[in-house]
C-alpha cells in the first residue's frame, strides 16, 4: 500500500514556503488547514483561478535557437542591404547604439548571404536555408519586429526566459507550471532538452530554466541524451527494481510509524515524493527509449533516436507532449555566427530545419498541433554589419530588430507581422518586445499576464515585469 | 542581566521629509504590548498602525500613493503623516476618531466602483476585513507610528513572568508573556536525546556521536541546565561551528567558486572561505567582520587576513564574455554590490531603486547611486582581461601562503574612484544623469566625513550602535537558524512590505544585547539556544496546529529540514567517511558525468576528487553558479547569484532520487554497513538497534525493528541467490570494500543503511 497524492506535494510545498514566511498569500485558500489530507487528484494542480480566460492551447514547445540566428538570412529579406554590400554602414543607424564585438571596428554593410522566395498561399518570404520550414509557410506567423534589451548572450537569454536580465527570477516554464500545474502523473511539468551543432556553442546556464523565487518543484528538469536522462534516475548497480520497490516501501512504512508520534504533515509529502520518484525511474527511461517508434516516424524526423540531436529532441518533445508535459523547451546551441556565417547556417539549419517541420507535421497528424503553441527563435538577431571572424563573413549580436515565429493553436498561420527598416537594423513597424511575446504566450494558455503574480520580498512579481506588455493580437485567430 | 544602552543615541533618523513628524507622533504611540497579529488582531486590543494598518496600506496603496513621485496619483502620499492627516483643498484624508468624515474611508468604502479605491485596473482590492481594520484604526484615534525597523531599537523592559511557564532568561520572558496573552501553554522540554541532537545539528551541523549522546544524557540527569550549558560551550568552541555558520553567510554574500555569467569560469577565492570560517570560529565581532569584508584594504596597516576578507567585494557575478561592453558591466557590478549590501546589512530590497524611486520605502533612486559611489573605487577594469580560461585571472589578486603551497585569491585594492551618475531608468548608456558622491540613504542622518566618504566609512556607519537595521537584521537571522523561522519572517525585507515581527520587543532586546555585547555572535546564539523556548519539544498537538499553524507564538520548537550541505555531512559523518579538515581548496564530490557539457570558454570536465577531499564537508564543495551540484540543488541550495537570506524548503522527487541513488549516499550506506557489522555486535537485532541508535540518536521501537528486520532478511536472501548483485552494490564509490566481510551480508546491511538515510527523520531537525 502506498499513498500517492501529488496534490499534497503541491500544497505542502506551498505550506512549507509560506510557513517559513517567504511565499504568500495569493494562495490563501490553499493554506487552509482543512485542505490537509485532501483526497488524491489526477494531476498536479495549478493555482485556483487559472486559466482565467478560455485557453487556446494546453502546452508550449519553445524551439530555442541559442546563440542568436540571423534574421537577415532566415525571415527578413533586405534587398537594400544587398545593394549596400561592403559599403560603410550609415552612421545614422549605429550612432550611440550598443555594440558587442564590433566595438571600435569600422562598420560596413553585409548583404543577405542567401536567396529568399515566397512560399505557400500566404506567400511568406523565407530563405533558402530553410526549405522544410518553407513548407510550413501557411502554418507559421512570422514576427519580424522583435526587440530585446540585452546584447550579450547570458543576460539576453535571461531576459528571454525570465523577462529581466537580473538573476533569480522564474523562467517562463516555471511561471506556466506554477499557474496551470501539470497534467502528467509521472513526469515533471517543465522539461528541457538540449542539442548542439554549429559555431562555438554558447554556454547555456541552468538559470535559464530555474524557478527563481517560485517553489523549486516548478524548476525545469533537464533530460540528458547521454548517461542518465535525469540525475540519479537509474537504480544503483546491484539494485533491481523489485529491491528498490522494497526499500521504498520500507521507508514509507517507517515514515508512517514515525508520523504516529510526531504527526508531521511533511511526512505525507515525502511519501508522495518518493512514489513519484519511483515512478519516474520507470517512466523516464521508457520515454527516452524511441525503439517503439515506427521507422517512418524516425525517418520523418531524421533520427534513429537517443543521440542527443535536435531531431531526436523534437521527437521526444512530441512524446512529452503526449504525456501531458506542460512546457517543453528545446535548446539548440550553435547559432552564434560571428564568422563563416554561410557555413554555419548550413550546419544549424541542416540540423534543425527538417526536424522542426517533422514536429509540426507529426503534431498536426495526431490532432495535437491545435492545442500546442510552438515558438521558434533565439535570444537576439544579428547585425546588418559585416563581422570578420573566421575565414568568411559573419554578423555580430543585434537587439534592435530580429525575427521569431509562432505556430499552433489559435495562431493565424501565414501572417507576417511587423517590419524592420530597409537595412534590417531597427524594428520600425509593430515593434514587439520580448515581454509582448511573453504576454502572448500566456494569453494563449488562458492567462492574463498581469494577473499571474507571485509575492516575493514584499513585491508582486510577474513574468512581464513592470513595463507595459501587450498581447500580439494580430497573430491570433 | 541588563546592559546599559546609553551608548545608543537615537540620532539616526533624519529630520527630512518622511521623518519630520516622528517625534510629534511618537508621543502619541501607545506603548502597550498587543497580542494581535497582522492577520487577526484581537477584538479587544488596540490596533497599532505599524503592525495592523501600514502593511495593508503599503500593499494596496503605496504603489500609487507612496514614496515614488513619478507614479504618485492625486498628489497623495499615504506613507507619511503630514500628507495623511493634512487638509488639502478642503479634503481631509483622515480625521482621527471619525471615519465618516475621513476621505480615505469614503474612498475605500465607496459604493460606486469607479470611485472606489484601489481602482479595479490596479488589480488590487481591499477585503472587507481589511477595510474594517482601517475603519477601526480611525475610530480608535488613528495614531500614526514610524515604521518599526527605521527607528533605533531601545532595550525594552522585561515582561513579568506569567504563572506556569518555564523561564531561563530574558528571551523566555518575552515569549512566555505572549503565550500567556494568547492562552497557549508552553510545550514540555524535549528529551535529552532529542536535545543533544538538536544542539549539535543547530550549532555545528553534524549529528552527535554515541559517546556525546551518552555523556550528555548522564549529565542531564544530574543537572539539565548545566548539561546544556556545557554542551553548548563545547559545540561553540568546535571548529565545526564556523563551518556551519559559514554556509549561511555564504548564501548572504553569494560566495561561489565561479564567475556566474556566460562561460562561468572559476575565479580564485578559496582563502576567503577559510577567512569566514575562522572569523566565526574566533567569534570576530560582527562590526569588525563587516569592516574587514567591505573595506579590509582600507584599514590602517591591513593584515593579510583583512586583505583576504576584502575579497567580499569581488565575489559578485562577473562576465568574461568576448564583446561585453565594459561600461554596461561596470553598471551591472555596481548595482549588484548595492543590492547585496542592502540585503546583507540593511535587510532591505533596494533593487527597485536602480531604475526608479522605491514604491514602498523612502528610498529615492538617487540614494541607490549614492550607495554605489562607495564602491566606485573598486578596480573592476583589470577584471575584464581574464577570459576564455578557467580559472580566469581577475586581478587584483594576491598570493596567500598555505601548507600546500601559495594560493591566489581576489582582493580589493582601491583605485581613484570613477564618477557615478544617476542612470535614468537604470540605463547604463545614459550620460546625462547627475554625478553623485557617496552617501547613506536620505532617510538617515547624513554621514559626516572629512573628504569623500569611503567603504570604511560605510562599514562603520552600518555598525554604529544606534543603527536601526543592522543588529535587528542579523539577530533575526540567527533566530531563524535556531528556530526555523525569523521573529520577523521576511528575513530579507525589513521595509514596509516585509512582515512586522511577531515579538517586536524581543527582537529589539536581542538587537540591543548584540550591540552592547560588542557584536558578539556566540553570546547571542548562546542566549537563544539555552532558552527554555529553544529546549521545548517540537511535537505539534492538533489543537496547537489549529491555533497557531505557523508556530509564530513559539509554543513549541520548529522542525526545519536540514540544509543540503548538512544532509550530506550527516551521511558522511555517520558512515565514518567524513574528513574533518579545515581550510584549503574546494572539494569535488561525485557528480553525474557530462553535467558541465554545456559550459564553454573553455570546455570543462569535472574531475572528481579521488583523495580525502572527496569526503570533506558540504561547505567546501565546489560551487559552480550556473550548474550547481545536483545534490545541493535538489535540496534547495541557492546558486548564489544574488543574496539568499532564506532558502526555499522543497520536498520533491528529485531530492528523493538523490538520497536513493546518488553514489555519495550509496557509498556512505555501504560504509555504514561495515560499521554496523563491526561495531554493532554479532546478532541481527543488536546490530539493527545499534544502526538505528547511531544514525538517529534514539532507540528503535519494536515496529521499526520489525520493518528493518524484514528488509534485511529479504534482501539477504535475495543477495544470496544473486551474489553478483551484492558484489556490484559494494563497488559504488572509491572507498575500498572490506574484503574480510561477506559481500552478501554487507549488501543486506547496505539496504538497512539506505533505508535509514532515506527517512524523513534523517533530514529533519526535531
Amino acid at each position: 500500500m502506498s499513498i500517492t497524492d501529488p496534490l499534497q506535494i503541491a500544497r505542502r510545498t506551498f505550506l512549507r514556503r509560506t510557513g517559513t514566511g517567504l511565499g504568500s498569500i495569493a494562495l490563501a485558500n490553499l493554506l487552509h488547514p482543512d485542505l490537509r489530507g485532501a483526497s488524491a487528484a489526477p494531476n498536479q494542480p495549478g493555482i485556483v483561478g487559472f486559466p482565467n480566460r478560455p485557453p487556446r492551447v494546453k502546452r508550449v514547445i519553445f524551439l530555442y535557437m541559442s546563440g542568436g540566428p540571423s534574421h537577415l538570412e532566415t525571415f527578413d529579406y533586405k534587398p537594400k542591404l544587398a545593394e549596400l554590400n561592403d559599403q560603410p554602414m550609415p552612421e545614422s543607424y549605429t550612432q550611440g547604439q550598443p555594440i558587442a564585438q564590433l566595438q571600435g571596428a569600422q562598420l560596413k554593410c553585409l548583404g543577405p548571404q542567401t536567396k529568399f522566395q515566397r512560399y505557400g498561399q500566404s506567400g511568406q518570404e523565407i530563405s533558402d536555408f530553410l526549405p522544410w520550414t518553407a513548407k510550413l509557410a501557411d502554418d507559421i506567423a512570422i514576427v519580424r519586429s522583435m526587440t530585446t534589451d540585452q546584447i550579450n548572450h547570458d543576460p539576453a537569454h535571461t531576459l528571454m526566459n525570465t523577462g529581466t536580465s537580473i538573476s533569480g527570477r522564474p523562467s517562463i516554464g516555471s511561471w506556466v507550471t506554477y499557474g496551470l500545474g501539470s497534467e502528467s502523473q509521472d513526469l515533471p511539468g517543465f522539461v528541457v532538452l538540449t542539442s548542439q551543432g554549429g559555431r562555438n556553442p554558447q554556454p547555456i546556464s541552468s538559470r535559464q530554466w530555474h524557478s527563481g523565487f517560485l517553489p523549486s518543484r516548478y524548476q525545469g528538469m533537464e533530460f540528458y541524451a547521454s548517461g542518465d536522462p535525469v540525475h540519479y534516475v537509474r537504480n544503483p548497480r546491484g539494485i533491481t527494481s523489485e529491491r528498490q520497490r522494497r526499500l521504498v516501501d520500507t521507508v514509507h512504512a517507517l515514515n508512517r510509524v514515525r508520523d504516529e508520534v510526531v504527526d508531521n504533515p511533511e511526512i505525507a509529502t515525502r511519501i508522495a515524493s518518493y512514489e513519484m520518484a519511483f515512478r519516474m525511474q520507470t517512466s523516464v527511461p521508457g520515454l527516452m527509449d524511441l525503439s517503439d517508434e515506427p521507422q517512418h516516424v524516425l525517418d520523418m524526423y531524421g533520427t534513429q533516436g537517443g543521440d542527443g540531436s535536435f531531431a531526436s529532441n523534437c521527437l521526444l518533445a512530441r512524446r512529452l507532449a503526449e504525456k501531458g508535459v506542460r512546457f517543453i523547451q528545446l535548446y539548440h546551441r550553435g547559432w552564434d555566427h560571428h564568422g563563416d556565417l554561410v557555413r554555419y547556417m548550413d550546419t544549424c539549419c541542416g540540423l534543425t530545419d527538417k526536424p522542426t517541420w517533422a514536429l509540426l507535421t507529426d503534431l498536426k497528424q495526431r490532432g495535437m498541433l491545435d492545442d500546442t503553441l510552438i515558438i521558434w527563435g533565439g535570444e537576439f538577431g544579428r547585425t546588418p554589419m559585416f563581422q570578420g571572424k573566421g575565414s568568411t563573413a559573419g554578423r555580430d549580436h543585434h537587439i534592435k530588430g530580429f525575427s521569431m515565429w509562432l505556430a499552433g493553436g489559435g495562431i493565424r498561420g501565414g501572417t507576417t507581422y511587423g517590419a524592420t527598416d530597409e537595412l534590417g537594423y531597427n524594428a520600425v513597424q509593430d515593434v514587439a518586445h520580448v515581454r509582448d511575446l511573453h504576454a502572448t504566450l500566456l494569453h494563449q494558455l488562458g492567462i492574463d499576464h498581469d494577473r499571474l503574480t507571485y509575492k516575493f520580498q514584499g513585491l508582486d512579481f510577474r513574468l512581464t515585469g513592470v513595463e507595459e506588455a501587450r498581447v500580439l493580437k494580430a497573430l491570433l485567430n | 542581566m541588563r546592559v546599559s544602552s546609553s551608548k545608543r543615541r537615537n540620532s539616526f533618523a533624519r529630520g527630512g521629509v518622511a521623518f519630520a513628524l516622528v517625534a510629534a507622533f511618537a508621543a502619541a504611540i501607545s506603548g502597550a504590548g498587543s497580542t494581535a497579529t497582522a492577520a487577526e488582531p484581537s477584538e479587544t486590543q488596540r490596533l497599532e498602525f505599524s503592525r495592523d494598518v501600514r502593511p495593508i496600506l503599503s500593499d494596496h496603496c503605496f504603489a500609487c500613493h507612496g514614496p515614488d513621485p513619478e507614479e504618485r496619483a492625486a498628489d497623495l502620499r499615504l506613507d507619511v503623516p503630514e500628507s495623511l492627516f493634512a487638509e488639502i483643498g478642503g479634503v481631509q484624508w483622515i480625521v482621527p476618531g471619525k471615519p465618516e468624515q475621513s476621505e480615505l474611508w469614503a474612498r475605500i468604502d465607496h459604493a460606486d466602483e469607479d470611485m472606489r479605491m484601489p481602482p479595479a485596473d490596479s488589480g488590487k482590492s481591499l477585503e472587507a476585513a481589511e477595510r474594517a481594520l482601517i475603519r477601526r484604526w480611525i475610530e480608535e484615534g488613528a495614531e500614526w507610528q514610524e515604521h518599526w525597523a527605521f527607528t533605533t531599537p531601545t532595550r525594552p523592559a522585561l515582561p513579568a513572568i506569567p504563572d506556569g511557564y518555564r523561564v531561563s532568561g530574558p528571551i523566555d520572558r518575552f515569549v512566555a508573556a505572549r503565550l500567556d496573552q494568547q492562552g497557549l501553554p508552553q510545550s514540555s522540554e524535549a528529551d535529552p536525546r532529542t536535545l543533544v541532537r538538536r544542539y549539535s545539528e543547530t550549532l555545528v551541523g553534524l549529528p552527535p556521536s554515541e559517546r556525546e549522546v551518552a555523556k550528555f544524557s548522564a549529565a542531564y540527569v544530574e543537572n539539565p541546565d548545566r548539561a546544556c550549558a556545557e554542551l553548548v560551550d563545547r559545540l561553540l568552541a568546535s571548529p565545526r561551528y564556523g563551518e556551519r555558520m559559514a554556509i549561511y553567510w555564504f548564501d548572504l554574500v553569494r560566495f561561489a567558486d565561479t564567475v556566474g555569467y556566460h562561460g562561468d569560469q572559476e575565479h580564485v577565492i578559496d582563502p576567503y572561505r577559510d577567512y569566514v570560517i575562522q572569523a566565526f570560529n574566533n567569534n570576530l565581532p560582527f562590526d569588525r567582520f563587516t569592516a574587514e569584508q567591505l573595506a579590509g584594504d582600507l584599514l590602517p596597516e591591513a593584515t593579510l587576513e583583512q586583505k583576504i576578507a576584502s575579497g567580499y567585494n569581488r565575489i559578485l557575478q562577473t562576465s568574461h564574455e568576448g564583446g561585453v561592453q565594459q561600461k554596461e558591466y561596470l553598471a551591472k557590478y555596481s548595482a549588484d554590490r548595492v543590492r547585496n549590501f542592502g540585503s546583507v546589512w540593511l535587510g532591505m530590497t533596494v533593487a527597485c531603486a536602480e531604475c526608479h524611486d522605491h514604491k514602498y520605502d523612502p528610498l529615492p533612486q538617487r540614494d541607490f547611486y549614492r550607495l554605489a559611489a562607495f564602491f566606485a573605487d573598486i578596480d573592476d577594469l583589470q577584471s575584464f582581461d581574464g577570459r576564455d580560461r578557467s580559472p580566469t585571472r581577475r586581478e587584483p589578486e594576491i598570493e596567500v601562503p598555505s601548507p600546500a603551497g601559495p594560493r591566489r585569491t581576489m582582493v580589493t585594492e582601491a583605485i581613484a574612484a570613477r564618477p557615478i551618475r544617476v542612470l535614468h531608468r537604470g540605463d547604463w548608456m545614459d550620460e546625462l544623469g547627475e554625478i553623485v558622491e557617496p552617501g547613506v540613504p536620505m532617510m538617515f542622518a547624513p554621514l559626516e566625513t572629512e573628504g569623500r566618504a569611503t567603504r570604511l566609512d560605510l562599514a562603520r556607519w552600518v555598525t554604529r550602535p544606534d543603527h536601526p537595521l543592522t543588529a535587528r537584521v542579523f539577530v533575526n537571522r540567527l533566530w531563524k537558524l535556531c528556530f526555523g523561522r525569523g521573529l520577523a519572517t521576511s528575513l530579507e525585507d525589513f521595509g514596509s512590505q516585509g512582515q512586522p515581527p511577531t515579538h517586536p520587543e524581543l527582537l529589539d532586546w536581542l538587537a540591543c544585547e548584540f550591540v552592547d555585547s560588542g557584536w558578539d555572535t556566540k553570546h547571542v546564539l548562546r542566549l537563544m539556544v539555552l532558552s527554555a523556548t529553544f529546549r521545548q519539544s517540537s511535537l505539534e498537538s492538533a489543537e496547537l496546529r489549529e491555533r497557531d499553524p505557523h508556530n509564530q507564538w513559539l509554543a513549541r520548537q520548529g522542525r526545519p529540514r536540514l540544509d543540503a550541505e548538512l544532509i550530506r555531512d550527516n551521511a558522511l559523518a555517520i558512515s565514518g567517511l567524513l574528513t574533518l579538515e579545515l581550510d584549503g581548496v574546494s572539494a569535488r564530490p561525485y557528480q553525474p558525468e557530462g553535467y558541465y557539457s554545456q559550459l564553454n570558454f573553455p570546455k570543462r570536465s569535472y574531475v572528481v576528487d579521488e583523495d580525502a577531499n572527496q569526503y570533506r564537508r558540504g561547505v567546501y564543495v565546489h560551487w559552480q553558479r550556473s550548474f550547481l551540484h545536483p545534490m545541493l540543488k535538489a535540496f534547495d541550495a541557492p546558486s548564489r547569484e544574488e543574496c539568499t537570506a532564506e532558502r526555499a524548503v522543497s520536498n520533491t522527487p528529485q531530492a528523493a532520487l538523490v538520497l536513493l541513488n546518488d553514489p555519495t549516499f550509496l557509498e556512505a550506506s555501504r560504509q555504514y554497513a561495515e560499521r554496523i557489522v563491526r561495531e554493532g555486535g554479532t546478532e541481527t537485532d543488536p546490530r539493527l538497534r545499534w544502526a538505528w541508535r547511531t544514525a538517529l540518536s534514539r532507540e528503535a521501537d519494536e515496529r521499526e525493528l520489525e520493518l528493518l528486520r524484514k528488509l534485511y532478511e529479504q534482501d539477504r536472501a535475495e543477495f544470496q541467490l544473486d551474489p553478483r548483485a551484492a558484489f556490484e552494490l559494494l563497488q559504488t564509490g572509491m572507498a575500498p570494500a572490506a574484503e574480510e566481510l561477506a559481500a552478501v551480508e554487507l549488501a543486506a546491511w547496505t539496504s538497512v543503511a539506505r533505508a535509514i538515510f532515506n527517512l524523513n527523520e534523517f533530514v529533519t531537525r526535531n
